[in-house]
């Protein structure tokens, strides 16, 4: 018999897994992005699922709300038309897709195996309260390096992206120097 | 049927084995971003699953939360790269990225 939450659940697999493989093989990247981030939205509900609307939320924000934007921004600016062909050979797909078969088989009989199947799920979910204390109190130190991480990878992302192709002038200064040459004709 | 703990570990594994592949086949630098963010996500379903299932304190979602944030300033950096990858070299192609080889 089927009921609601597992019609939820299957349905959610499907797009889950389906959008991260049209991230993968879809023709054009920029449907890929948006494959990436319904994959992302499929795991978010997934968590939902699993009786975590924080982190579900926090998926959502995160992932859905900034990655996904920050990889299709990405992708636009450097969008080419001969990525289309952007795989190895057929070759060289075969045997990767021999190898996941091989791993995804041996993982997926490993969780039967150890009878994972049985254990009940526990009488009360994690609370938003068990998240607080965690995040304030044993975990505070991580916490404080985590904000340093992204700290300093945001700067590491801008100091990054501001090195200049050789040989040619910024566009952008460019432009820059013709408005005020526009402006001062006028003037 | 009621949907247990390795229904969501199967979900995790076929992610994973999605996102394993994608590393295995494609040249674009893009693309390999799409495959290290399946593989995260992969792994955040098995700390949520086991954290519901066979652990009542919320270390598992706490963990998760780390590894959220760890994966978008991750994400920042690695496509900063791929941006002054394709300005210095008007191409993503990995294969054709080689000026760090010795």
């Amino acid at each position: 018999m089927v009921d609601a939450t597992d019609a939820a659940f299957i349905g959610l697999t499907v797009v889950t897994i389906a959008g991260a493989i049209s991230a993968l093989e879809a023709k054009e990247i920029i449907y890929g992005a948006v494959g990436l981030a319904a994959s992302f939205f499929g795991v978010a509900s997934l968590f939902f699922l699993l009786d975590s609307p924080f982190v579900a939320v926090f998926q959502i924000t995160v992932y859905v709300g900034a990655v996904a934007v920050l990889v299709l921004f990405t992708v636009m600016l450097v969008r080419e038309g001969r990525w289309f062909g952007d795989s190895m050979g057929p070759a060289a797909s075969f045997a990767a897709l021999l190898t996941v078969a091989a791993l995804v088989f041996s993982l997926v009989t490993s969780f039967f195996a150890a009878g994972l199947s049985a254990a009940p799920e526990q009488a009360t979910a994690p609370s938003f309260l068990g998240i607080g204390q965690l995040l304030t109190g044993h975990y505070a130190p991580v916490f404080e390096v985590l904000a340093l991480v992204l700290a300093a990878s945001v700067l590491g992302a801008l100091t990054l992206a501001k090195v200049d192709r050789p040989g040619k002038s910024d566009p952008m200064a460019k432009a820059d120097a013709a408005d005020q040459k526009e402006v001062t004709g006028g003037a | 049927m009621t949907v247990t703990l390795s229904d969501y570990l199967v979900v995790s594994a076929l992610l994973f084995g999605v996102g394993i592949y994608g590393l295995m086949t494609k040249r674009n630098a893009m693309r390999l971003v799409f495959s290290v963010e399946i593989l995260v996500n992969a792994a955040n379903i098995n700390f949520i699953a086991f954290n519901r299932y066979l652990w009542a304190p919320a270390v598992g979602q706490t963990a998760v939360l780390f590894s959220i944030a760890l994966a978008a300033a991750e994400a920042a950096v690695i496509l900063a790269i791929v941006v002054v990858a394709y300005r210095v070299h008007d191409d993503v192609d990995v294969s054709e990225l080689k000026n760090l080889k010795g």
